[in-house]
C-alpha cells in the first residue's frame, strides 16, 4: 500500500474535529481557512474562470451562487484538486495550496460533493462511505468497526434508518444523496464543498442537511454552498459570492442584500446587439402546429402543456436540470414519456411510444445540447452530418450519389456560411460555432416543420450566435415553429415571441415576451412552486 | 417517507429470496447441466473416476478464472490468458530442461506469468517508462538464458531490476517535473496486443517446437489418480480450490478486495475516494498474472511438454467461466464462486457431449448457447429486481 494512503487512514484516525482544536487553539479572531484569489481557467476557446476572488473563514457558510455556466463548478473542481488553473493562487491556511489530485485536497481536508451523484451502486452504504478510509488492520477489513463508524456518522445526520450493509444500487435516489453527503463528513473534512446538494432531496430532508451544516459549522468546519435557491441561500448561509461569466462580481453578507439585488448581480449584464430585427406579428390568426398536453417523463419533467404556432419562436427558460431538456427529448421521443398527449397539425401523435425515426418523418427536427456528445457525428464529414437524416434527398436504391451531396451539402454551408475548407472535411476540425452551425443546417436540409433547439448557442463565439440567431429568425419568417430552450436569458429576450419557465419539472404558462422581466424569469425558475414540493414530500 | 419505504423490503421475502437466487443461480444451472447429461449418458457420467476427470479438466481455466475474476470485477478484461499460459508453460518445460530444480523452475513460470500482467497493468495505465524497463529487462534476462547460463540470471536480473527501478524514478523526478505524459490504452487493446507479444515470445524462447521435459513431480499435477493415494484429488485440483477460497476472502473481506469492486463499480468515485486506481489495476493485472503463469505450469504438467502453441483461445473459455457465474463485463460484479461454478459447467459440459460421442462441433455451438442464454437470464433477472 502506498505511502500516501496510509497517512489518509492516519489522518483520519484522529478523532472527529480534534486536529481543528489542535490547530486552532488560541486563535479568537475568525481567520481566514481558503483564500483564492485571480483564478483562471481556460477549456479551449471558452474561460471558464476568469479572475475569480473567494476568502473563506473558519466556521463560515459561503454560498456560491450565479447563473448557469457562469463557472461555480469548474471553481469547486479546481479547489477540490480535480482541474489544475492556468493562473492565480490559492492558500489553506496562509500556506500555498495547490492540489495535484483529488487525493491530494482530500489530505487536505477539503472534501467535494458532487453535483451528480458519485457513488458505487455495487457496494453497501459502510464502503461508500468509508471508500479510501476504511478501517483495516493489515489490509484486513474490519467490517465490525466500519459498520460502527458509517453508523455514528449516519447517526450525525439524523438517517440511522439507513443500513450500513445495504447495498446502495438499492437505495432511493435521496437515500443516496445522504450517503454521499456522510462520506464527505465521515473524511473529516476541514473544507466542504457542495454542488447543489439540495437537487435531489426531500423537504424535510434539506432540513436535515441544514441541521447538519448548522452543526459542522459549530465545529469550525467550513462550507461553500452552491444553490440555485434563493431561499435556501437565505436560510442557510452566512455570506455569498456570485459568479458571472467566470468572475466573482459581488461578495458579502446575505443578511445585507435583497434577493432583487442578488438576481441584478447574477443576470446583470448588457443585451448585446446580436439579434436580428423582428418584424412584430400577432400570432392569433396562425392554426397551431404543435400541442403539447401534460407531458410528463418522470423523474424531472412533471408536467408540461403548451402550443406552438407557425412563424413563431417559442422560449422555454429554467434552470438546469429542472426538466427543460427532458421535455424537448420526450417529444423528440427520445425519452419515454409516462403520459400526456402530443398533436402535430390537428393529428394526435403516440407520445409514449414515440420514436426520433417517426418524428423525423413528421418533420419534426431536434437540436440536441451535447453538441459533442449526441448532436454530430464527429468523425464523419460535414457533407454526411448535413445529410445523413434525409440520405433520401441524395440517393437512389440506396446508392449515395456523392456529387448530389456535395451540392446539397454546398448550399447549406453557404446559406450558413460555415467556414470550412471543404465538404469532406470531418466535423470535428471545425470550430465550435461552425458545428454548432452544421447541426443547424442538418435541420434546414431536413426542411422540418417544427425545430427543437436545446441551447443552441452554447459556448460559440459571438459571430456565430449571431449566424444561427439570423437563421433562427429566418426559419420563423418561413413560417416553421421554433421551441427554443436556453440558459441564456437575453438570447430568450431577443429572439422569442413568447416564453415559458421551466421550474422543478413544471412549466409555467407561456406568457408574451413583453410580459416578462429577466428579474420575472429568475424568479420563476429559482423560486419554483416550494409548496408543490412539499406536497410532493407527502 | 419515499425514502424510508424504499428500505424497508430489507427484510422481505421477496428480496431474501432474490439474494438466495442469486447466489444459487450458478448452481441450479450447474445442476441442470449435470441432471441433463446423468440421463442421455449410458451410467458412468457421475462415476468417481469421471468426476476425476471432469476436475482435472477444469484446473486450467479454474485458475485462469480466478485472476479474470478480479480483472472483470475491476472493470477491465484480459485477452491474453492463452498466450500467457503457453509462454509460462514454456519457461516451466525450459527451465527444467536446463537441469534447474522443479520448485525453481515452477516458480520461474509463475512469476512470468505475474511479470506479463504488470507489464500488461502498466501499459494499461500508461506507465510508458516502466514497461520499457521491463520489456528490457526480459529481453536481457531471454538473451542471457539462451546463452547458457541459468540460475546466475534469474538471481542477478532482479537485482538488475530492482536497482533499475530506483535509477528509473529517480532520473524520471529529478529531471522532468513531477508528472509524465502518459498514453493510457484500453485493457482490450493491451491485453489485445499481449496476445500476440507472449504467443510469439513463447515460441522465440521454444524454438518454434515443443520441449520435452524430463521425469518430475511437476508433471504429476494433475494426474487422475495421485501419488498418495489419500489425497483423492490430483494436487492441482487442491491447489485451484485452495486459491479459489483465498481470492474469495479476499475479495470480500480486505481492503484491497472492496477496493477491486469500487473501482469496477464507479472508477470516478473511487479516484475521488483518494483510491490510487492506477496502482490498484497494475496490482490486480500483476496478481491475475500469476494465476495465469500457474494455469501455464498446469497446462505443462498435463502435456508434460512445453508447447507454445497449446491454449489458444483459452481467454475465451476463462472469461466466460467468469460471465457465466454471474460476472458483469462492465465492472463491480462476479464472485469466484460463480466462476468456479461456470468453470465446472463447461467442463461438465464439453464430458457430457464426449461421453455421447457428439462431435467436438456440437460442444462447442452448445457453449456458446449458454453463455448467451446465461447472461440474458442475468440480465432478466437483475432487471426484475430494479423494476
Amino acid at each position: 500500500m502506498s505511502d500516501k494512503l496510509q497517512f489518509v487512514v492516519a489522518f483520519n484516525e484522529v478523532p472527529y474535529g480534534r486536529h481543528d482544536k489542535l490547530k486552532f487553539a488560541g486563535q479568537c479572531e475568525p481567520m481566514t481557512v481558503l483564500s483564492i484569489s485571480d483564478i483562471h481557467k481556460r477549456f479551449g476557446p471558452t474561460l471558464a474562470l476568469d479572475g475569480v476572488n473567494l476568502q473563506l473563514r473558519k466556521g463560515e457558510v459561503r454560498a456560491l451562487i450565479g447563473e448557469n455556466g457562469a463557472g461555480k463548478s469548474t471553481l469547486m473542481n479546481v479547489v477540490a484538486g480535480s482541474l489544475r488553473p492556468d493562473h492565480g493562487k490559492m492558500e489553506l491556511e496562509g500556506d500555498p495550496y495547490e492540489p495535484s489530485s483529488p487525493l491530494d485536497a482530500r489530505l487536505h481536508g477539503i472534501a467535494l460533493i458532487h453535483q451528480e451523484l458519485s457513488l458505487c451502486p455495487h457496494l453497501s452504504v459502510a464502503e461508500n462511505i468509508m471508500m479510501g478510509i476504511e478501517s483495516s488492520r493489515l489490509g484486513w477489513l474490519d467490517r465490525q468497526s466500519l459498520h460502527a463508524r458509517t453508523l455514528e456518522v449516519l447517526k450525525t445526520f439524523h438517517h440511522a434508518d439507513i443500513r450500513p450493509e445495504t447495498r446502495v444500487a438499492d437505495l432511493s435516489l435521496p437515500s443516496r444523496q445522504i450517503v454521499e453527503t456522510c462520506r464527505a463528513i465521515a473524511a473529516r473534512a476541514r473544507i466542504i464543498l457542495m454542488d447543489e446538494p439540495t437537487s435531489s432531496l426531500q423537504r424535510d430532508d434539506v432540513e436535515r442537511l441544514f441541521a447538519l451544516i448548522r452543526k459542522l459549522k459549530n465545529e469550525g468546519i467550513s462550507v461553500i454552498y452552491i444553490s440555485h435557491f434563493l431561499e435556501e441561500v437565505r436560510e442557510i448561509a452566512d455570506s455569498f459570492t456570485v459568479l458571472r461569466d467566470g468572475k466573482s462580481v459581488a461578495t458579502g453578507e446575505i443578511a445585507s442584500v435583497t434577493d432583487e439585488q442578488l438576481i441584478a448581480h447574477m443576470v446583470g449584464r448588457p443585451v448585446e446587439n446580436l439579434f436580428p430585427h423582428r418584424s412584430a406579428k400577432s400570432f392569433e390568426g396562425q392554426d397551431t402546429i404543435l400541442e403539447v398536453r401534460d407531458l410528463a417523463a418522470p423523474p424531472l419533467l412533471k408536467r408540461a402543456s403548451f402550443e406552438l404556432r407557425r412563424g413563431e419562436i417559442l422560449g422555454i427558460a429554467g434552470l438546469m436540470g429542472s426538466g427543460r431538456t427532458p421535455l424537448v427529448r420526450a417529444i423528440f421521443g427520445l425519452d419515454k414519456a409516462e403520459s400526456g398527449t402530443i398533436t402535430l397539425k390537428g393529428k394526435a401523435l403516440s407520445a409514449r411510444g414515440g420514436t426520433p425515426a417517426m418524428r423525423l418523418f413528421q418533420r419534426l427536427g431536434y437540436v440536441s445540447e451535447d453538441r459533442k456528445g449526441e448532436g454530430l457525428a464527429l468523425r464523419l464529414s460535414v457533407a454526411d452530418n448535413i445529410t445523413l437524416t434525409r440520405f433520401a434527398s441524395c440517393s437512389r436504391w440506396g446508392w449515395l450519389d456523392l456529387s448530389r451531396q456535395r451540392k446539397q451539402t454546398e448550399r447549406q454551408i453557404n446559406s450558413l456560411s460555415v467556414k470550412a475548407r471543404s465538404v469532406r472535411q470531418p466535423v470535428s476540425t471545425l470550430s465550435g460555432g461552425n458545428q454548432q452551425k452544421v447541426a443547424l443546417a442538418r435541420l434546414l436540409h431536413q426542411d422540418a416543420d417544427v425545430l427543437l433547439l436545446d441551447e443552441p448557442t452554447r459556448g460559440i463565439d459571438i459571430g456565430s450566435k449571431a449566424q444561427v440567431y439570423e437563421t433562427i429568425a429566418q426559419c420563423a419568417a418561413e413560417n416553421r415553429a421554433i421551441l427554443m430552450v436556453s440558459s441564456y436569458l437575453p438570447e430568450l429576450f431577443g429572439m422569442c415571441d413568447r416564453l415559458a419557465v421551466m421550474s422543478r419539472g413544471r412549466l409555467s404558462a407561456a406568457k408574451p415576451i413583453d410580459d416578462w422581466t429577466p428579474e420575472s424569469v429568475m424568479q420563476a425558475a429559482i423560486g419554483g412552486d416550494e409548496s408543490d414540493q412539499r406536497n410532493a414530500a407527502e | 417517507m419515499v425514502a424510508e419505504a424504499k428500505q424497508i423490503p430489507d427484510f422481505s421475502f421477496s428480496t431474501f429470496l432474490q439474494k438466495w437466487l442469486n447466489r444459487v443461480g450458478p448452481i441450479l444451472g450447474l445442476a441442470l447441466v449435470i441432471l441433463i447429461f446423468y440421463t442421455l449418458t449410458p451410467g458412468h457420467y457421475l462415476s468417481t473416476f469421471n468426476l476425476r476427470v471432469v476436475l482435472g479438466q477444469t484446473v486450467i481455466v479454474a485458475i485462469g478464472a480466478i485472476g479474470m475474476t478480479m480483472i472483470i470485477v475491476s472493470g477491465g478484461i484480459d485477452l491474453s490468458v492463452g498466450s500467457v499460459i503457453a509462454l509460462t508453460g514454456v519457461i516451466t518445460a525450459v527451465s527444467l530442461n536446463a537441469g534447474l530444480s522443479p520448485a525453481i523452475a515452477v516458480t520461474a513460470g509463475i512469476l512470468a506469468g505475474g511479470s506479463v500482467g504488470l507489464v500488461n497493468g502498466l501499459v494499461i495505465t500508461g506507465l510508458t517508462f516502466h514497461v520499457l524497463y521491463f520489456v528490457l529487462v526480459a529481453w536481457i534476462e531471454i538473451l542471457l538464458f539462451r546463452a547458457g547460463f541459468r540460475l546466475i540470471p534469474m538471481a542477478a536480473c532482479l537485482g538488475f531490476l530492482l536497482l533499475l527501478r530506483f535509477l528509473l524514478s529517480f532520473i524520471i523526478r529529478r529531471f522532468s517535473g513531477r508528472t509524465l505524459p502518459r498514453f493510457g490504452v484500453v485493457p482490450f487493446i493491451a491485453t489485445l496486443g499481449m496476445l500476440g507479444v507472449a504467443r510469439g515470445t513463447a515460441k522465440w524462447l521454444a524454438g518454434e517446437q515443443t520441449v520435452n521435459v524430463p521425469e518430475t513431480w511437476v508433471n504429476e499435477l494433475i494426474v487422475l489418480f495421485p501419488r498418495p493415494a489419500w489425497l483423492l484429488l490430483a494436487p492441482g485440483v487442491w491447489v485451484a480450490i485452495i486459491l479459489a477460497v483465498i481470492a474469495a476472502i479476499v475479495l470480500r473481506n480486505t481492503v484491497f478486495g472492496r477496493r477491486v469492486f469500487a473501482l469496477g463499480s464507479n472508477e470516478v468515485a473511487a479516484r475521488a475516494c483518494g483510491i490510487a486506481t492506477d496502482r490498484l489495476k497494475i496490482w490486480i493485472y500483476g496478481l491475475a498474472g500469476l494465476l495465469f503463469g500457474l494455469a501455464g505450469v498446469m497446462q505443462m504438467s498435463r502435456l508434460r511438454q512445453g508447447d507454445p502453441t497449446v491454449a489458444a483461445g483459452t481467454e475465451l473459455d476463462v472469461i466466460a467461466a467468469v460471465v457465466i457465474g454471474g460476472g458483469s463485463l462492465s465492472g463491480g460484479e462476479g464472485t469466484i464462486f460463480g466462476s468456479m461454478i461456470g468453470a465446472l459447467i463447461m467442463a461438465f459440459l464439453r464430458n457430457g457431449c464426449q461421453q455421447i460421442g457428439w462431435h467436438n462441433y456440437v460442444q462447442e455451438i452448445i457453449i456458446g448457447a449458454i453463455i448467451v442464454i446465461a447472461v440474458a437470464v442475468d440480465r432478466w433477472r437483475t432487471a426484475r429486481v430494479a423494476a
